[in-house]
């Protein structure tokens, strides 16, 4: 089972990825999209983890709903509403349950990557960080370590994509060659579940 | 029953843009084309807290707020992290005021439109229907 002390912890492990990989989804976020992303992200899971310590939630639902009003006020780009969405509405699925199992979890990731393509309209294949959830909440039933696998094998998939989603989708053929940012990112949050769980 | 009749209640408009100077503009622009004498509340959102290019959630919510006369905001916006923070604060559904819709409008144009068809005291049906009909203009 899954307490909220785990779901604190994977907050945690991300915001430190993060804070280490800044430079590097920056850098990536610099020949197809506008250099921010590693800062904007940095000031997001910050703001997450102080939050967490102040008001100390309870269940892991309260853990990711905070998380992701956090990331919705705090972030300043399109991963904010969009990391936001991802949390609060995993957060809002798991309800007021004081421990979860892990296919509750998986579940509940489910219907916040659903929520994340209807916010941004994206399906996979399209250079987005759904390139890197889907596959992970498709590998999610056979635990953390093969999420993060998949996460991880995804974002290395957008590299030859055309992007079709976002500020990078103007660049057209130029967007093809790039490894995308929001799905490295995203790579890092699925890693930080194995973290959590000691994988 | 027409908001002017409804005891002379006015859509507020709020414009969100990733540049602070860009959403002040256009919110000068729009109420200058109104005319002088026009009441309809319109309030800029741009920028991040710190005065960057990007959104604040923060400052979204604050100018919904301060335009909220009880008859509707329209939020138009210009682009990415603009249309997703809306929407994103919209499906919470208690971070702005009631009645509040995003528009799916030209950002300059759509504002005009906006803020002409709230000084009549039309309702925020018609001042979104104003708004989004502005992508019709075409101009060659």
């Amino acid at each position: 089972m899954l307490d909220a002390d785990f779901f604190r912890r994977w907050m945690t492990a991300t915001a430190a990825s993060v804070d280490r990989e800044a430079e590097r989804l920056t850098a990536l976020d610099s020949p197809i999209g506008d250099a921010d992303h590693g800062s904007n992200l940095q000031r997001g899971f910050n703001a997450v983890t102080a939050a967490l310590e102040k008001e100390a939630p309870r269940t892991p639902g309260a853990v990711l709903t905070l998380a992701g009003r956090q990331l919705i006020s705090t972030v300043g780009g399109a991963s904010g509403p969009l990391y936001g969405t991802l949390l609060r509405r995993t957060g809002k699925a798991l309800g007021e349950a004081g421990e979860v199992s892990e296919d509750q979890f998986a579940q509940a990731l489910r219907a916040g990557v659903d929520a994340v393509m209807t916010l941004g309209g994206a399906t996979p294949g399209d250079k987005t960080m759904i390139d890197a959830l889907v596959p992970a909440v498709d590998a999610l039933g056979d635990g953390f370590t093969a999420a993060r696998a998949a996460a991880e094998e995804g974002a290395l998939a957008t590299t030859p994509l055309q992007a079709r989603k976002g500020r990078a989708s103007y660049l057209g053929e130029r967007s093809i060659g790039h490894q995308d940012p929001g799905a490295t990112s995203s790579a890092l949050l699925i890693a930080g579940l194995a973290e959590a769980h000691g994988e | 029953m027409s908001d002017e009749q409804d005891g002379g209640r006015v859509v507020g408009i709020v414009l969100v843009s990733h540049s602070a100077q860009v959403a002040a503009s256009v919110a000068e622009l729009a109420q200058g084309l109104a005319g002088g004498g026009s009441a309809v509340p319109v309030a800029p959102a741009g920028g991040t807290e710190g005065g960057e290019l990007g959104t604040s959630a923060e400052l979204i919510a604050a100018a919904a707020a301060s335009v909220d006369r009880g008859a509707g905001v329209a939020v138009l916006t210009d682009l990415g992290s603009a249309v997703l923070t809306v929407k994103a604060l919209l499906a919470e559904g208690d971070e702005l005021p009631d009645n509040t819709r995003l528009v799916d409008a030209p950002f300059v144009e759509g504002a005009v439109a906006a803020v002409v068809t709230a000084s009549t005291g039309a309702d925020l049906a018609a001042v979104e229907a104003a708004a989004t009909e502005a992508y019709a203009y075409r101009k060659t």
